[in-house]
């Protein structure tokens, strides 16, 4: 498959960005229409932890898709994927800070600090902010590309963190099905990149084992 | 003589007294067409009442007298959300999947076995069960442990008529509820979320409050099948979870009764598990809740009460550190 030109990958943006836009449109059009059911925070709450999930997982999947497929383009669909996790997880937030706390700032790291399930639901969000901050390409620039790099890593971290904060909102009414589905997504995901990493630190040996 | 007679044993009206023919006619046809009227509107009213409640097409009604020591002055919950959204995991763990999938449920033929410590075991079909007592409209706050509540008109009678009538022996401290085990009626029990069959408890003097209602109906029609139909219990002063629904044994026993969530999660949900503001869920704080309906999105959650504002049943923890049997 040939790569596809500038002008492509910007339409192809476009169509992403929308595309990822849909679960926010959907959202805010049940909201006008009364079809939120009969508790919306509940139903806003929800579906915003579950597409910051999606979009997580997906975010993770463009490395290793790009390796194995080796569309090199994909790389610059993560930013804008990577961004929308944090949109839906700043929405998820907002609602339990808004909904739940009324902005009461004390009240609220009342709750983050004697619950682990939000300690550990808000530790990925705190997380989030800096990889969203550092995402242009000027702080790219400014930080130096190793040092962005080891930043970004931190998504590693959030993930888990993420899909426990999901286990533990499960656990309690002992469904696990979900977590599980997204825990082995997302393990899978991981560990592809340690596989990779340990073949690439040991490239004598495989290149030995190519050439003979 | 007191009354006057006519001499010729006649008695004739004036003729100013007769009424004409015209207005006579006119007074018939006003009082046909009030009576024409009164049906109809009788028809309009009880189609303006069946508006209002918003119940079900073709749902049977159940006739109940409002008992005013039952009565609240806050807003009832509209049908629809009592309706549709539910935690019956029997049918779903999802809120909206009773109402889809509650249908394969055969409310009849029904009856609830009575068993364990009592002089009596009987197995009572849910017609007599129906006409055990006389049937109350009680309005109820109902709080779910999630931290949503809502206020619900239902209809049954105490539930200690029913214990009376079954005559526990001594030794029964407890009462157990078993809930319907049937895959086939019930899909969601596929799935092994909880221990199946569901099963409550209350303590037998819990049980005898009578606040805890043996019920079969809501707003006026019998129960609907994701709401706990045909016979379930609500005691409107623990989480909804004790509340067991579509209840098909009553066990009377001399040890507490495992029950289904302190099974499944004994660190979540006590057996007690009384509404209290002050002992919080370990993932959220129980001091507040959200009314479904009622509380718009942008609206503070209100305070819970402690028993639900039920302060009646204090007595029965008299003395008990409910932070520890919470």
């Amino acid at each position: 498959m040939r790569a596809p030109t500038p002008k492509q990958i910007t339409i192809l943006k476009s169509i992403v960005f929308a595309l990822a836009l849909l679960p926010f449109a959907r959202l805010v059009a049940f909201l006008l229409l009364d079809k939120l059911g009969a508790n919306p925070i509940e139903f806003i709450t929800r579906n915003t932890g579950d597409w910051t999930l999606y979009f997580l997982c997906i975010t993770l999947t463009v490395t290793p898709l790009r390796k194995l497929s080796k569309w090199n383009w994909l790389i610059k669909l993560r930013r804008m994927l990577g961004l929308y996790a944090f949109f839906y997880a700043s929405l998820h937030f907002t609602t339990f800070f808004w909904f739940d706390h009324f902005f009461d700032v004390q009240e609220m790291w009342r709750d983050v600090v004697k619950r682990p399930f939000i300690t550990v639901g808000f530790t990925a969000y705190v997380l989030l902010v800096p990889l969203a901050v550092t995402s242009t390409n000027g702080m790219v620039r400014r930080l130096g590309g190793k040092r962005w790099l080891w930043i970004h890593r931190l998504v590693y971290v959030i993930a888990p963190l993420g899909i426990l904060h999901y286990f533990w909102m499960k656990a309690g009414k002992h469904d696990f099905a979900q977590p599980f589905l997204f825990g082995a997504i997302v393990a899978l995901l991981l560990l592809l990149r340690l596989v990779w990493r340990w073949q690439s630190s040991r490239p004598q040996i495989g290149a030995v084992a190519s050439s003979g | 003589m007191l009354i006057k007679r006519s001499p010729n044993g006649i008695d004739l009206p004036y003729s100013s007294e007769i009424t004409p023919r015209a207005v006579f006619e006119s007074r018939r046809d006003f009082i046909r067409q009030l009576a024409v009227g009164s049906i109809a509107g009788g028809a309009l009213l009880e189609m303006a009442m069946r508006e209002a409640f918003a119940q079900s097409p073709g749902a049977q009604k159940l006739a109940a007298a409002a008992n005013p020591a039952y009565m609240l002055m806050e807003k009832k919950t509209s049908y629809k959300d009592i309706t549709t959204y539910n935690n019956f995991y029997e049918f779903g763990t999802d809120k909206a999947e009773p109402a889809q999938y509650a249908g394969s449920l055969k409310t009849r033929p029904w009856s609830i076995s009575i068993e364990g410590e009592v002089k009596k075991p009987m197995t009572l079909d849910i017609d007599s069960l129906l006409k055990l007592a006389p049937l109350e409209e009680r309005v109820y706050r109902l709080r779910c442990v999630e931290g949503w509540s809502m206020v619900i008109p239902w209809i049954g009678y105490s539930l200690s008529s029913l214990i009376r009538k079954a005559e526990p022996t001594g030794n029964a401290k407890f009462i157990e509820f078993v809930t319907l085990e049937d895959k086939k009626q019930m899909p969601g029990q596929r799935s092994s979320v909880l221990e199946w069959p569901y099963v409550e408890g209350l303590r037998l003097d819990e049980a005898n409050h009578p606040l805890a209602l043996l019920t079969f109906g809501m707003y006026g029609e019998v129960l609907p099948n994701q709401n706990g139909a045909p016979v379930r219990v609500i005691v409107p002063w623990k989480y909804g979870f004790k509340s067991a629904k579509s209840i098909v044994k009553i066990r009377f026993t001399k040890e507490q009764p495992k029950t289904a969530w302190n099974l499944a999660a004994a660190q979540e949900y006590g057996f007690y598990s009384n509404v209290n503001p002050t002992v919080d869920h370990p993932r959220w704080s129980q001091a507040t809740e959200r009314r479904i309906g009622e509380d718009g999105i942008f609206t503070r959650k209100r305070k819970t009460l402690m028993f639900n504002g039920y302060s009646e049943v204090a007595p029965l923890y008299a003395g008990m550190d409910l932070k520890k049997f919470y």
